[in-house]
């Protein structure tokens, strides 16, 4: 774009907010109405307008009624379908959004409800970060629109300005209108490619002693003093001594304690990202685990819920 | 891709194809444009174009793409070549147009993305308004506006999601419910968008072969035209409209005879009109289709020449330019007259003269009707009359004539019909010494009874005789009339039909009626659709006050009356039905008096704490609101759907609040 024309574009949206991307945020649901939907012919209704002027000066000069008629209902014809472009937007709806989770550097889905309690609406098209998705929106209902957001940083990501356009019905007019919800969608922190695991608690007098349990484990020699019904009384009458079953409980997977003050020599944006791995490993490995930060604990537990909760924690430190 | 494929535009990039069904209409509509123009280009490139178009339609539904460069740049130059050879030239209009449908037709081979079919099809609009410049009557026009159907539904079916999942029937009907709704702004700005007195660039000379009447006469050469049932003028007339017998269209007078044929002789053209006395006056409009002649025929005899026509010394009227559109008019004919009472010396001269050496049996005959009679020339008329009537026969299959033509229809075969007898009454005049000329024209017509109007068919083509008589100037004598009276009295057809043989065919009543109905509308549109002028336009505001409307006038009201439209029109955007039924219209009606007192319900309150609090801003109401509020909440939440009467309660109880502000 030569610099003028950014000059120009630039005065445009100091001038006309709501023309423009300089459109203030504003609460979902947004009602489409007509102070806020503009009209513009396309590059096409320009030159189709240039080709009717041909027309009408030809059909003067040769003072052909029949000709000046067909191009008096092109002409009306073309500009009726104006409103019918106007009436695309008019009264739409748009509201419901709702956001999938990701983590920061990758894209994050979004969904996006728009609707119309009157008539279909053709061909709306909606533009978000250079993106078009074209849809119908059907009477009564509503239609789920459903994008990709690229993410760089963790925490609430505002929804970019959105511009909803239609060239219905016949390509010349363009009808636009800026959407800016004020509305965000929560990235999850990005996790550290690489590190070491967390710190495990190695005090405990109990670790490393195999604990009595259901599972067979091993055969071994009768040593005097084992229970005899641990003995394999089938086995070991096919060998010269005495088989004992050694049973045992499956050694359990450590609950993580993992805490932000754990972690020395690491800026924040580190421990989050450590955290936020070793938060993955834990509910990949299904690991139970606690998550204490500086101004909050989550007590020791799994599943999607926990996650979510410690995520959005991460996520939201400061 | 190996190579570079050479193109003769951007191609642009990323664009998506056309859809099958985007192609198939733009096919469609390129398929009307040709169809349109089919009447005027020559039949060879009519097939061919069709040829190109529905191979490319089927290569392209068999998954082919853009044809290649080989194929594209010698089909344009064949087309280049062919309108040459035909036309001799690319400019002017039938090779004009040729050329810009055949283009048209071939951008369908290189129409691959949304960008050429708009380009194709904003053409393809301009081409169908170019068909309108060589036919524009009712038909033609009616079939040339479908054309939009076809090419508004391409541009529509380019924005739609899924072109391919609409039914065919809901590809047309909401373009036509567009063009339907298009209809009062299109008329209003036909009628008030301001013609041009004068054109702004000469309008085209075309070549169009002259219909109608010739100016030149010769025994056969008026076969073609009397077979030939088009409408040639409408006339209305003022008061009663005259007997059939008086019913004469002058055309041409013809003066110079070569020994085969009648023409105009050049001399009648730089006198002044001849001076005539004029009894009986007749007053009548015409409307005259286009015949790309000069020549205005006049109901016998005219008066006075109408505007922008000049009336030449044997009163006829010649226009001031080739009628190419379709001539209205209003004009005074005399029925009783007497006409050039005095004659020239040249124009008699001219009038009597013969070709050497023609017709010496005939001339024999005259001179001894010129010595039995003398001075009497109206008993010579009278006795060539009675020849005619009593030996010759009406038909229009003469035998052929052979190198004598007067002697060899007045002796040998002594059959034909109008301009026989008027060609052969004429030189028998000359003749006998009596100056006489041939007059071409129109006679009869046929009496619209549902239109009040005459209609002159080609096939009323008429010739017959003007003979000078001393005292009385130019007396007209219609020899066909002698031979067979039906001719004159009820006219062409029934002449005809005489000999036709296939009497009564056509002529069922209620199909002569749909006929009458159908000349009517054909009447209408010519007369209020084509015959619109600037002059017509002038007096549109007459019944306003306005006797002469400016240009500027005219602008204004087609401002004021556009804006109107474009009123109502906005209108019907901008209408939403409210959303809800009976009860949340009450609602609003409350929550606006409300809030007028300062209790406006906010976003995503509900409407039990919206009461509440109404009533305790509104202490003076807090009765009212209670109820209301239980009322509401009763209707809303109790019901699926709130019986009417409790409605109209609370709609009571909503009028009845008084909420006012309480000053604090």
């Amino acid at each position: 774009m030569p610099p003028r024309v950014q000059r120009l574009f630039a005065w445009a949206e100091r001038r006309l907010p709501s023309l423009t991307r300089l459109r203030q945020r504003e609460p979902l649901p947004i009602q489409l109405h007509r102070r806020r939907i503009y009209i513009v012919p396309t590059g096409f209704g320009v030159g189709f307008s240039v080709l009717l002027g041909v027309m009408l000066v030809g059909s003067l000069n040769y003072a052909n009624n029949a000709a000046l008629m067909l191009t008096c209902l092109l002409g009306a014809a073309t500009a009726g379908s104006m409103l019918v472009a106007f009436r695309v937007l008019n009264g739409l709806t748009i509201g419901g959004l709702r956001a999938g989770t990701a983590r920061a550097g990758e894209p994050i889905r979004v969904s996006l409800d728009i609707g119309a309690s009157q008539r279909e609406r053709m061909a709306v098209r909606l533009d978000i970060q250079g993106r078009e998705h074209v849809f119908v929106v059907p009477a009564g209902a509503a239609t789920t629109v459903e994008f990709d957001l690229p993410t760089e940083f963790r925490g609430w990501l505002a929804l970019p300005r959105m511009r909803v356009h239609s060239r219905w019905p016949l390509g010349m007019f363009r009808v636009w209108s800026w959407l800016h919800p004020d509305r965000t969608v929560l990235v999850y922190p990005r996790p550290e490619a690489l590190g070491p695991k967390p710190f495990e608690p190695r005090g405990d007098a109990d670790r490393g002693r195999p604990r009595a349990g259901d599972e067979l484990a091993a055969l071994r020699d009768y040593r005097p003093g084992d229970p005899r019904r641990q003995i394999a009384w089938k086995l070991s009458a096919r060998h010269h001594g005495l088989l004992v079953k050694d049973l045992e409980q499956p050694a359990p997977q450590e609950d993580w304690r993992l805490d932000w003050d754990g972690m020395h020599g690491l800026d924040d944006e580190s421990r989050i990202a450590r955290l936020a791995r070793w938060i993955d490993e834990a509910r990949e490995t299904g690991r139970r685990w606690s998550l204490k930060l500086p101004d909050g604990y989550f007590d020791v537990a799994q599943g999607d819920e926990h996650y979510h909760r410690c995520m959005t924690a991460l996520a939201l430190r400061p | 891709m190996t190579g570079v494929r050479p193109s003769l535009r951007r191609r642009p990039t990323g664009e998506p194809v056309l859809h099958a069904r985007s192609f198939d209409l733009l096919c469609l509509t390129m398929g009307f444009v040709l169809l349109v123009h089919a009447a005027h280009l020559p039949w060879w490139l009519t097939t061919a174009l069709g040829v190109v178009l529905v191979a490319r339609w089927q290569q392209r539904r068999r998954g082919g793409r853009n044809a290649p460069f080989w194929i594209k740049l010698p089909l344009i130059g064949l087309l280049l070549a062919a309108v040459i050879l035909q036309n001799g030239t690319l400019f002017g209009r039938e090779p004009g147009s040729a050329f810009a449908v055949g283009l048209l037709v071939l951008k369908l081979l290189e129409s691959e993305h949304r960008r050429d079919a708009r380009v194709g099809i904003a053409f393809a609009c301009f081409a169908l308004m170019s068909a309108l410049l060589f036919d524009q009557g009712l038909i033609a026009s009616l079939f040339v506006s479908l054309g939009l159907v076809p090419a508004l539904a391409t541009l529509r079916s380019l924005e739609e999601v899924e072109p391919q999942a609409t039914p065919w029937s809901r590809e047309f009907t909401p373009v036509l419910l567009v063009l339907l709704a298009a209809i009062p702004l299109s008329l209003f700005a036909f009628l008030f968008v301001p013609r041009l007195s004068t054109p702004l660039w000469g309008t085209p000379q075309n070549s169009q072969a002259i219909t109608g009447l010739s100016n030149r006469l010769a025994p056969g050469d008026m076969l073609d035209l009397m077979t030939d049932d088009t409408p040639a003028l409408r006339v209305s007339f003022d008061g009663p409209p005259p007997p059939n017998t008086a019913r004469y269209f002058r055309a041409y007078t013809m003066q110079l005879f070569d020994g085969e044929g009648w023409s105009p002789g050049s001399r009648s053209a730089r006198r002044p009109p001849s001076d005539a006395e004029y009894g009986t006056r007749i007053a009548y409009q015409a409307s005259l289709e286009p015949t790309h002649d000069r020549v205005v025929p006049m109901l016998d005899l005219a008066t006075m020449a109408p505007p922008d026509t000049v009336l030449r010394p044997d009163h006829t009227v010649l226009a001031n330019r080739r009628i190419d559109e379709v001539l209205t008019f209003s004009a005074l004919a005399a029925t009783s007259y007497r006409f050039e009472p005095v004659l020239d010396e040249g124009v008699r001269r001219d009038n009597l003269q013969l070709p050497m050496g023609a017709g010496p049996k005939a001339r024999e005959l005259a001179a001894s009707w010129a010595q039995r009679h003398g001075a009497d020339h109206a008993a010579i008329a009278r006795a060539a009359l009675a020849m005619f009537h009593d030996g010759f026969s009406y038909t229009l299959a003469p035998a052929p004539l052979g190198r004598d033509r007067i002697d060899d229809f007045l002796f040998q075969t002594r059959e034909g019909y109008c301009e026989h007898f008027a060609s052969a009454f004429t030189f028998l005049m000359r003749a006998a010494g009596i100056p006489a000329r041939v007059v071409t024209g129109y006679q009869g017509g046929y009496w619209n009874t549902t239109g009040s109007y005459l209609l002159v068919r080609r096939s009323d083509a008429h010739a017959w005789s003007e003979v000078w008589l001393e005292g009385r100037g130019w007396v007209r004598f219609d020899p066909t009339a002698s031979v067979r009276p039906e001719r004159v009295q009820l006219g062409a057809a029934a002449a005809a039909a005489g000999h036709g043989g296939e009497e009564g065919l056509f002529d069922v009543p209620w199909l002569r009626n749909l006929r009458d109905r159908w000349d009517v509308v054909n009447q209408w549109w010519n007369r209020g659709v084509i015959g619109f002028d600037a002059l017509r336009q002038q007096g549109l505001l007459q019944p306003f006050g306005i006797a002469h409307a400016e240009v500027t006038d005219l602008a204004l009201v087609f401002a004021i009356g556009c804006a109107l439209l474009v009123a109502a029109a906005l209108g019907w955007a901008l209408f939403q039905r409210r959303e809800g039924d009976a009860l949340d219209a009450w609602m609003r009606r409350l929550q606006r008096k409300l809030a007028k007192a300062g209790v406006s319900r906010r976003a995503g309150e509900g409407p039990k704490h919206f009461f509440a609090r109404a009533a305790r801003a509104l202490p003076a109401q807090r009765n009212a609101l209670e109820r209301l509020s239980e009322l509401y909440l009763r209707l809303r939440y109790g019901y699926d759907e709130p019986p009417p009467e409790s409605v109209s309660e609370f709609g009571r109880a909503v009028k009845e609040l008084k909420a006012r502000r309480v000053v604090k």
